[in-house]
């Protein structure tokens, strides 16, 4: 019988953070205790490799189960190899084969199965036509022509109305800690308590603690189809990674989330390892594998989306974003052996971009662990580094996790309403063109007045710009309240919401996309002279720009400042609305991949950037303007206020090896020292790169050779050969910081 | 006093050109004209892309990047590369003054071409040295920069009786730099030097061709290759066995 864990108030209440506290054996030390995969796992592995290359080359998609309505229980059990497997339990009952979830809306399941060469079965589509109502369905129902009008510009793009909107993350190790039967018991007596005036959202919460006790109960039935009981704690590290990873499974079978991260559990299972190796139950060697079999789950989640989806996100991810490192506001960092054993995983099975390993920095991290991470970086391009110095001040909570790319949420305690983004590039042409789209001439904003003839007047734009905004950020809302009202009503996170708290924060997340495109056309239209060249409807089609002006990137504070100043407005407008279940509003720069789509369907641009021309992904400054090297450039992203963006502020750095330092040990301490610099600056993300250009080029004309070949992109990280060849070109065209 | 310094470009992470993270000014002007400069861009002291920027400018460019240099500034700061620096030493040495004050790291990566009053007393302010010596036969050094290098090993042997840090820097560069006797002679002049902590061996590349056509001018090392990776350990072989384990190929 294993050792009795340090009690606190966890064995009170549902708390897995006072259990880490309490429990979590900090290490100080470097990356030399680390070993390297087992014949097991190499088999494993190889198998799983095996298994992807087949989806590759069957374009994408291995198999659809397009009979079986995904529900927790839906799935008979599957495995890669009953025999090898450490960890078990997949989607459906093969790895790979993706499931069908319609309760998004089925016109998208139809749509995305036939687009793959299949087609879901009549029964399901019956089930959806006739009884059973969507999300999609319902989103449709109560919009308003103002609203659909947003949607068709492509003003407001990538909302969640015909698909999950994810984003939510389960507290997963509540399921290894508490066993099933005893959150059931929390979940009633909070039920209990709920009661009163019968609101609408008393009665909703009645409603949705009941779906999730329901939810509880079908996770301890899929458990037992794999012949495990999770209805008790889990007793050793094997049993602690699995209940957690059947807590995971459980919501990925019920949901296809845009986004469903995992959360921060590496140092969770470390003290499930350290007992079990302490009283001689394990190895380092079989700790080692356990970490990389849960790895290798984790890189076969699977969905099943549309092509457009992949358009907009492009390399079929999963954002399995997993928190690693940081401090308890005690000062006790939350380093563990078993946070460089995830590290590892990246030896061990080769780069890949999931889970999306995200390290929370600080300066005060031990050196150890910063030189471990630089060093990954630089031999795999497939982590990033997220600020906890300032997610732990700003959110007030030091157990926390990363949804998608780079929206800090307590663990088990806040959720978000996911909203996609506003084109601010767009909104800029609006205010030009009296309120209409620069490209169809169709009028979205009402009450814009025509900008005096000759050269724009920064005055006279400013005044129109501030009405455009104030109207969409007002519509933004609007749209979102009533997505976010009838996701909760038809496609409900049961699983995920049931390992969390009933009482649980709300937030809406917003976003922005093409900011530095805007702050250098401000700058253009006021330091430099910027006259439009109109069409016969009046339309600004080009800009003439003469005389030159700050732009985005270069640590100038003249241009900086209105990057900073757009985004503190656009979060101040949101906040003046009426918000769904009063949620929070919060907003994030963030554009995935999308920022080549937005680019596409934006119009050109005062800051001479052409019409179709990819906007800079995220906060980024735009491409090739910013020429006072890496530094200067990460100090204008910086210079963005996280208080005015909680949702997260992404900025993707990409550089050659070589302009790292002359050899690896240098490299290392260089990118440590960025990394504390840009941190110490208040800056809150950033993806690294560290690869040729060379590289990329020849992954381009030949994939086959480089099947593992991941990049950092906006927030997360793909595997280079997936991306569409537009999106490669885009990457490659990308500021790489060089110096001769 | 002149307050203001005439300035190529500025890279504001520079990892070459001395320790950890660095804000590294390309000042404008140089007394050389080496064949194989891979900056001809900076030769000239007046163009007409010269930028000047102010001591307070580079100042704050420095307080901007500050948190970058590690903890009390101990792993970066400044340097100054050219062009050659020295030409405006006046006022880099109220640069560099002002700049320790503030506790920044000082580095001046100088050819040694100018020997005077002015450059010694920039030196006191100066943390580190990085002085190229690039040939170690007068005649050789003439040929392939324009002048003898008396002023340069003069330089060097003022830096050294000052008893500061300071790292020799040698671009290796096939037919004109990489002859076995001139590098047993370059490695045996600078064996008995106390203040040297490095010695850099930078490879010749290709890289700066495409500028004199930029900018009109005959590339004179037009038929000139890149040294090859044997060419590279000889040419370390001979430095090591005179100057030890300070060797190293960048």
């Amino acid at each position: 019988m294993a050792k009795n864990f340090k009690g606190g108030v966890w064995q009170k209440q549902i708390n897995t953070r006072d259990f880490i506290l309490q429990n979590m054996t900090p290490y100080e030390g470097d990356a030399s205790f680390l070993l390297g995969p087992t014949e097991n796992t190499k088999k494993l592995w190889e198998k799983a490799s095996k298994l992807l290359s087949e989806e590759t080359a069957n374009g994408g998609i291995l198999d659809i189960d397009t009979e079986t309505i995904s529900t927790i229980t839906s799935h008979k059990p599957g495995y890669l190899d009953k025999d090898l497997e450490k960890i078990v339990g997949y989607q459906t009952d093969q790895p790979l084969k993706r499931a069908i979830k319609p309760f998004g809306g089925i016109r998208v399941v139809e749509a995305a199965a036939e687009e793959n060469g299949y087609k879901v079965s009549k029964k399901v589509v019956e089930i959806f036509d006739e009884y059973r109502k969507s999300h999609n369905d319902g989103v449709f129902d109560a919009y308003t022509k103002e609203m659909r009008l947003l949607r068709s510009t492509g003003i407001l793009t990538g909302l969640p109305d015909n698909y999950a909107r994810g984003r939510i993350i389960g507290d997963y190790r509540r399921v290894a800690l508490y066993g099933i039967d005893r959150l059931i018991e929390a979940k009633k007596a909070d039920k209990e308590a709920l009661v009163g005036v019968m609101t609408d959202e008393l009665i909703r919460l009645r409603e949705e603690v009941s779906e999730q006790i329901k939810a509880l109960k079908a996770m301890k039935i899929m458990a037992k189809t794999y012949a495990y009981d999770i209805s008790k704690p889990a007793e050793s590290a094997q049993e602690a990674i699995q209940w957690t990873w059947f807590g995971f499974l459980a919501a990925l079978k019920e949901q296809d989330g845009a986004a469903m991260s995992l959360g921060n559990v590496s140092s969770f299972f470390d003290i499930y390892i350290e007992r079990d190796l302490l009283e001689g139950r394990i190895t380092e060697q079989e700790a080692q594998e356990l970490v990389d079999h849960f790895i290798i789950q984790c890189r076969l989640i699977r969905h099943l989306r549309m092509d457009v989806y992949n358009q907009l996100f492009a390399g079929d991810p999963t954002w399995t974003t997993e928190c690693l490192g940081g401090f308890f506001s005690n000062g006790q960092h939350k380093i563990t052996k078993t946070s460089f054993r995830f590290l590892q995983s990246l030896y061990n099975l080769g780069p890949a971009p999931e889970p999306n390993l995200t390290v929370l920095w600080s300066e005060k991290l031990p050196e150890g662990w910063k030189k471990s991470c630089a060093q990954v970086s630089i031999d795999t391009s497939s982590i990033q580094y997220e600020n906890d110095d300032l997610m732990r001040e700003k959110g007030q909570c030091d157990d926390y996790c990363i949804a998608c790319c780079v929206s800090m949420m307590e663990t088990g305690k806040e959720m978000q309403f996911f909203g996609a983004r506003c084109n601010l590039a767009k909104a800029m042409l609006m205010a030009i063109n009296e309120g209409r789209d620069e490209i169809s001439g169709e009028l979205v904003v009402p009450g814009i007045e025509p900008l005096p003839a000759g050269p724009i007047k920064y005055e006279e734009f400013k005044k129109r710009f501030k009405k455009t905004v104030s109207y969409l950020a007002k519509a933004y809302v609007n749209t979102m309240n009533v997505i976010h009202y009838m996701h909760d009503k038809y496609y409900y996170e049961k699983a995920q919401l049931a390992l969390m708290d009933t009482h649980c924060h709300r937030n809406m997340a917003f976003g922005v996309a093409g900011l530095s495109v805007v702050a250098d056309s401000i700058s253009a239209i006021k330091f430099a002279k910027v006259t439009s060249v109109r069409d016969k409807d009046g339309l600004a089609t080009n800009y003439k720009v003469e005389g030159e002006y700050p732009m985005f990137g270069n640590d100038d504070d003249r241009v900086d400042e209105m990057a900073v100043d757009l985004v503190k407005r656009f979060n101040e407008e949101l906040a003046k609305n009426h918000i769904y279940r009063d949620a929070t509003a919060t907003l994030s720069v963030l554009t995935i991949t999308s920022n080549v789509v937005y680019g596409k369907k934006t119009g050109a641009t005062p800051d001479g950037r052409k019409a179709g021309e990819p906007f800079a992904p995220g906060a980024n400054p735009m491409h090739g303007r910013d020429h006072s090297g890496a530094i200067a450039s990460l100090n204008s992203v910086a210079k963005i206020d996280y208080a005015d963006a909680r949702d997260g502020i992404s900025n993707t750095f990409s550089i050659v090896p070589k302009a790292l330092g002359s050899e690896r040990k240098q490299q290392i301490s260089n990118l440590v020292g960025m990394l504390d610099g840009y941190f110490n600056k208040e800056a809150h993300h950033l993806n690294v790169n560290v690869l040729n250009r060379e590289t990329l080029e020849d992954a381009m004309e030949h994939p086959e050779k480089y099947p593992q070949l991941t990049i950092r992109v906006s927030g997360y990280a793909v595997n280079f050969i997936k991306l569409t060849r537009a999106l490669q070109e885009e990457v490659i065209a990308r500021t790489f910081h060089k110096t001769m | 006093m002149a307050k203001t310094l005439k300035i190529h470009s500025i890279e504001t992470f520079g990892v070459h050109d001395g320790p950890g993270i660095r804000l590294v000014i390309f000042a404008q002007g140089c007394p050389f004209r080496c064949l194989y400069c891979h900056n001809p861009d900076t030769q000239d002291l007046e163009t007409e892309q010269t930028k000047t920027k102010t001591i307070a400018e580079i100042l704050d460019l420095l307080e901007r990047e500050k948190p970058y240099f590690g903890k009390n500034c101990t792993q970066g700061g400044l340097t100054i590369s050219g062009g050659e620096p020295t030409l405006q030493a006046k006022v880099l040495t109220s640069l560099f003054k002002k700049a320790k004050e503030r506790g920044f790291h000082t580095c001046l990566d100088s050819c040694g071409a100018i020997v005077s009053k002015a450059v010694e007393e920039l030196y006191r302010f100066t943390d580190l040295l990085l002085l190229d010596v690039k040939h170690i036969d007068a005649d050789w050094h003439r040929k392939l920069v324009g002048q003898s290098n008396a002023k340069v090993l003069e330089n060097a042997k003022i830096r050294e009786k000052s008893g500061r840090e300071m790292h020799l820097r040698y671009v290796l560069v096939p037919g004109w730099t990489d002859q076995e006797k001139h590098l047993i002679a370059w490695a045996k002049y600078f064996s008995h030097f106390k203040t040297v902590s490095k010695v850099e061996i930078l490879p010749y590349h290709e890289l700066g061709k495409h500028k004199y056509k930029e900018l009109g001018r005959e590339y004179y090392l037009a038929d000139t290759k890149a040294p090859s990776k044997e060419e590279i350990a000889k040419a370390k072989n001979i430095f090591t066995e005179y100057l030890g384990n300070k060797v190293v190929v960048n």
